[in-house]
């Protein structure tokens, strides 16, 4: 058999594969600002180079829904960076960084649901960026944990002042990282690691 | 210097089962893509739902973006991972994949997904996990 068109496209690496145990994957999602360094976070724990999984974003539900496809319907095309941690032979972790911006939010349909978890990576000289986005997930129930991407010219808050100004409830982890840094990076996975399991300790879900 | 201020939310009253399509409610068209299985059995496509090949040869009705999956899907492979390397939507992975789930060329590994009280064994072994990094 010969099927020449399927032999063109790349897939992983043959040291990239799964395993044939892999049975079930979970997924985490880093969400912040362009430029706060998501990808760079998903990139310094992740066993495979990051790839890209593009969405279209289309103007829905405004009158014009009928013209599938014409040019006169607004499309507009996300990527959104992912990595990916084998944590057994059965079980794989995935985490995707994903964009902030209210425009963005069609992304979060089927991505947040089922997620684990959130990391909100914040850059303090843009921190308002990142308050939207909390009170999205503050509204969706999905648990996070904030970690604030240390630039070397971003302003320096003492934690406690970013908590009080992130209104953030005194359980909710807030931390300091280096998201270039792999050990950082993975910090930040095991403190939101760390709160899920407290969360499922006291069974509450705020 | 003082940073600004942002106020916490509450978490929104659980959506009812069935969506509301009234007033200033915005219907994603691109939601998920649900299979029936033969028993009635229904399969959700997510982002991180494993696909693994039955069989990789594909058979000679096989398009070839179908007999791509096959032969990427050799090993177990997300959605995700698909899209990147076929460069195709996620939209347009379900249409491709509900094909191929449907003439039972593929079958779908379900993911891990949150609930009101996740697993805390699940998140040990990703602690357990994460500090072997």
């Amino acid at each position: 058999m010969d099927f020449k068109g399927s032999d063109t496209i790349p897939g992983p690496r043959a040291e990239d594969q799964l395993p044939h145990t892999a049975q079930a994957a979970a997924k985490i999602v880093i969400v912040g600002g362009f430029g706060v360094g998501k990808t760079t976070m998903v990139g310094s724990v992740s066993e495979i180079t990051p790839l890209t999984t593009e969405e279209t974003m289309t103007q829905a539900g405004i009158g014009v829904d009928d013209n599938f496809g014409s040019a006169s319907k607004t499309a507009t095309t996300v990527a959104m960076d992912f990595g990916r941690i084998s944590i057994t032979d059965e079980l794989v972790l995935y985490l995707f960084g994903t964009p902030g911006q209210q425009r963005f939010w069609f992304l979060w349909n089927g991505l947040f649901e089922g997620a684990l978890g959130a990391v909100v990576l914040v850059d303090t000289r843009r921190l308002e960026v990142s308050f939207d986005v909390m009170g999205r997930l503050e509204e969706r129930g999905v648990p996070f944990v904030v970690a604030i991407n240390s630039f070397p010219d971003a302003p320096r808050y003492p934690i406690e002042e970013l908590r009080t100004a992130l209104d953030l409830s005194p359980d909710i982890p807030i931390m300091e990282c280096d998201a270039r840094r792999r050990a950082s990076s993975r910090d930040v996975l095991m403190t939101l690691m760390r709160f899920l399991h407290s969360l499922a300790m006291t069974g509450s879900l705020t | 210097m003082t940073p600004p201020q942002r106020q916490r939310r509450e978490p929104a009253v659980p959506e009812p089962a069935t969506p509301q399509e009234g007033e200033g409610k915005v219907k994603n068209p691109e939601r998920m893509y649900v299979v029936a299985g033969p028993d009635g059995e229904r399969a959700e496509l997510d982002l991180v739902t494993l696909i693994v090949a039955r069989a990789t040869d594909p058979p000679p009705s096989a398009s070839p973006e179908q007999a791509a999956v096959l032969r990427l899907c050799a090993a177990p492979l997300s959605v995700a991972e698909l899209s990147a390397y076929l460069h195709l939507p996620f939209s347009a992975m379900g249409v491709l994949l509900t094909e191929l789930l449907t003439a039972e060329l593929v079958k779908a590994r379900a993911p891990i997904v949150r609930q009101a009280r996740t697993d805390r064994s699940l998140l040990e072994a990703v602690m357990n996990g994460l500090q072997r990094l």
